[in-house]
């Protein structure tokens, strides 16, 4: 439960930061291949999770792109930690704050950007007190569902972080773990958990994307 | 002050290309919704850019295609006033006003959204938001906005047309009053014959993306000089109303 609440809320803080740049990006910029792009980020929410998983290992495991030059240069893998059930959650619930995101930043009245243009803002001014209010709910809404698709992630984690009590087991793998092993009623009471948490996040998203101001 | 235009460009198959000038007067462009006139204003005030000509406010170029100068929106500080006004519903009315203004100072600032408040009879609604406010209100507060930063010119795209009438003409008796305090020339369009009569010094006739006649409104009426401006101006409701001048 510790863990998982951990992972999920050190993941989401990235996807806020990376998901609303991402987002800012395609909804305002235009540039060839910004759907490339978009379908790259997107690519995680409709790919098994095994798919994401193992792109994941090749990119980021000791022998991958990125994760040999680590090792080499650290001595460090990200495998089998906490870190890679983060990295995993990440990757996996990004799409979701951009989608959204970039959705209520699309819908932000272009007359009221081009106002702010001619009352003497600039492009950052605009986009911090103008654009990024207006998306609020939208954002907020990205944010508590990439939480609850973090929280409940479990393919890719199990491929790039393992199994292992204490240390990798969010409630997801400790749940699959459980019922493995035969302990139905350890694994029911943290389904339930689970299940009320996920519920109760989804209730707040949409609270937040329906409200208007 | 004055404020001269002389712009082209050609987007969707639609062709503009007009010149004209104008003095410290209240203008109206005049003509057929997709005439070119909203896209001509966006370019005096920068949010779309001419493929080629050349823009002046007072002596200063603001736009000119062969001299490589295109200052932006922001550095241009004219008053802009939107069709739909353009107020940030998440701002109150005095939020909305400061937004416009280049005060230094928190105090200054203060003062001048004020003033404006005061100008423009927004006393009391200075925390309201503008989902709270009637649409004359709402009128008031985009013309102090517009205001607050004093601009070389005034740029209003059609900011009447979604009123009833009585509101029309409270609205058009305050423009004239804001072209009194502030003399500054203001650019108003609307194809609304009525209001072209009564508000303009000068008509500046558009007819699908090209100026079709410029003058006095007694000369653009009186003496049309194409069908197609004699088609604009002979509109029926115009027979059965008198000018706004005539009736104060």
């Amino acid at each position: 439960m510790r863990l998982s609440l951990q992972v999920a809320s050190v993941a989401t803080a990235f996807i806020v930061i990376i998901g609303i740049t991402v987002a800012y990006f395609l909804a305002r910029r235009d540039c060839r291949g910004k759907e490339l792009i978009d379908i790259l980020f997107t690519l995680p929410l409709v790919l098994p999770p095994t798919v994401t998983g193992y792109y994941l290992i090749i990119l980021f495991g000791r022998n991958g792109a990125i994760g040999k030059l680590v090792y080499e240069l650290t001595g460090w893998t990200i495998m089998f930690t906490w870190y890679a059930a983060v990295l995993a959650s990440f990757v996996v619930a990004l799409p979701l704050m951009i989608k959204t995101t970039r959705a209520a930043i699309e819908s932000v009245d272009k007359d009221l950007i081009n106002a702010s243009y001619t009352l003497g803002h600039s492009e950052l001014e605009t986009t911090l007190k103008v654009i990024l209010p207006l998306a609020k709910r939208g954002i907020v809404a990205g944010a508590v569902l990439s939480f609850a698709r973090a929280m409940g992630e479990f393919g890719a984690t199990l491929m790039l972080a393992g199994n292992l009590p204490g240390k990798t087991d969010t409630m997801p793998i400790a749940i699959y773990s459980l019922t493995g092993s035969g302990e139905w009623s350890k694994a029911h009471g943290m389904v339930i958990l689970l299940t009320f948490i996920s519920g109760a996040f989804l209730y707040l998203a949409n609270r937040y994307s329906k409200r208007i101001i | 002050m004055g404020v001269s235009v002389e712009v082209r460009k050609k987007v969707n198959g639609f062709s503009l290309d007009v010149a004209w000038e104008i003095g410290n007067e209240l203008a109206v462009l005049f003509g057929y919704s997709g005439a070119g006139k909203s896209m001509t204003l966006q370019m005096i005030a920068g949010l779309m850019m001419p493929d080629e000509g050349v823009i002046r406010i007072g002596k200063e170029t603001i736009f000119d295609s062969s001299a490589g100068i295109n200052v932006p929106p922001q550095q241009r500080h004219l008053g802009y006033v939107f069709q739909d006004l353009a107020l940030f519903p998440h701002m109150t009315v005095s939020e909305n006003i400061a937004y416009g203004a280049n005060g230094t100072g928190k105090q200054e600032k203060a003062e001048k959204v004020q003033q404006m408040i005061d100008l423009f009879y927004l006393r009391s609604l200075e925390r309201q938001y503008p989902s709270e406010i009637s649409g004359g209100q709402k009128q008031r507060v985009a013309f102090a906005r517009a205001l607050i930063r004093r601009p070389p010119v005034l740029l209003l795209d059609e900011p009447f047309s979604a009123l009833d009438n009585p509101l029309r003409l409270e609205m058009r008796g305050l423009l004239k009053e804001i072209r009194k305090v502030f003399t500054i020339p203001i650019i108003l369009i609307t194809h609304d014959v009525f209001e072209a009569y009564s508000m303009a010094e000068r008509i500046i006739v558009y007819a699908e993306g090209r100026i079709a006649q410029m003058g006095t409104p007694n000369d653009v009426f009186n003496n049309p000089r194409t069908p197609e401006v004699e088609k604009l101006v002979s509109m029926k409701e115009f027979v059965r109303i008198t000018p706004y001048g005539n009736r104060s």
